[in-house]
């Protein structure tokens, strides 16, 4: 899958981006998008139904997702698999010190999640489904993300 | 089969697919899958100020992240464009009878336009759920370490502590929103 052409940019030298992975990184992107849409994990009505416990389907993606995600990483370990380009495959441990910031900033998200019906990756597929006041939210996230940054010295981790 | 792709699609054929994502992006890139470190990325790209939080090479951990929910957004205008997505939504009829009981009417979209449109925006209730909602997202998100693909699907599926703690937040806070702040907003 390697591509036979050399990059031209300055860029080279360093750990960027080759023109073949931005293409993977766009196009698998779209492909999640249009399977947020399609599956209606973009509709707040959807979250709504989920946190009320009326219908399975949201359940049933999330619970049928990591069941896949997690045969397959398994067989990808057992396998002892490399990417494309032969280099080894490790999923780091998410950082754990006490699990306050698990809670907390989990019921934070979870507080958010129900009043705007989406997380971040519905966020970014609604405004292209044409839900535009959403991008207003986008905005409103990524200041929460700067808020977080400034205050994480002082927060309970 | 048309009209399959152009009706909703069922969780047993989207979920099964949204999980392929993980072992595709590590074979194909060595990533992990996530969303919400795009707002982190993001952040370190424009307005990095002085957190210590911010200051990495974006482009070097970064850059594909930020690919990939352009790449999100692409998809949302595929699926309405040319896959008939977008609505309405297909949700139980005990869902819209609580939603029609706490004065929702609109159901024809991917969101109720009382809360999301333009002009609901100077109102309370839609600038509590457009505002305040993406703040406690993406604050949420990133403090908790990760949002629902990195820590419910990705996390879960690799067995991480951490992360089913996180999903029970989301959870605690979801069900808070539902019952105690919408019948105030709403």
């Amino acid at each position: 899958m390697a591509s036979p052409r050399t990059s031209t940019h300055s860029s080279e030298t360093r750990p960027g981006l080759r023109l073949a992975d931005a293409l993977i990184y766009l196009g698998m992107g779209t492909i999640f998008g249009i399977l947020l849409v399609k599956s209606e994990v973009v509709s707040w009505f959807r979250i709504q139904e989920m946190f009320r416990f009326q219908a399975f389907h949201m359940n049933g993606i999330i619970g049928s997702a990591v069941v896949v995600a997690g045969a397959s990483i398994a067989l990808l370990r057992r396998i002892q698999a490399t990417t494309i380009r032969g280099e080894p495959i490790s999923i780091s441990d998410k950082p754990f010190e006490r699990g306050v910031n698990q809670i907390v900033g989990g019921i934070a998200f979870g507080l958010g999640w129900g009043l705007l019906g989406a997380c971040p990756g519905p966020i970014y597929a609604l405004i292209g489904a044409g839900v535009t006041p959403v991008a207003v939210a986008l905005l409103s996230a990524m200041l929460g993300a700067w808020t977080y940054g400034h205050l994480k010295p002082y927060l309970p981790h | 089969m048309g009209d399959l792709l152009l009706s909703s699609w069922p969780w047993y054929i989207a979920g099964p697919l949204i999980g392929l994502f993980v072992p595709l992006l590590l074979l194909l890139t060595g990533k992990a899958f996530g969303v919400s470190s795009s707002l982190k990325h993001a952040c370190a790209a424009t307005v990095p100020g002085r957190a210590e939080y911010f200051r990495y090479d974006w482009k070097a951990s970064g850059l594909w992240n930020l690919l990939f929910v352009i790449g999100i957004l692409l998809g949302g205008v595929v699926a309405v464009q040319l896959l008939g997505g977008g609505g309405p939504t297909g949700i139980s009829s005990a869902t819209k009878a609580d939603l029609q009981a706490l004065g929702l009417t609109e159901f024809s979209g991917l969101v109720p336009p009382e809360l999301f449109s333009w002009s609901s925006l100077t109102t309370g209730p839609g600038f509590v759920a457009i505002v305040l909602g993406g703040f406690l997202v993406g604050f949420g998100a990133r403090y908790a370490g990760g949002c629902t693909s990195g820590h419910a699907i990705t996390g879960l599926a690799t067995l991480q502590w951490p992360s089913l703690l996180a999903v029970v937040g989301f959870f605690i806070g979801g069900l808070l929103t539902t019952y105690g702040l919408l019948p105030l907003l709403l």
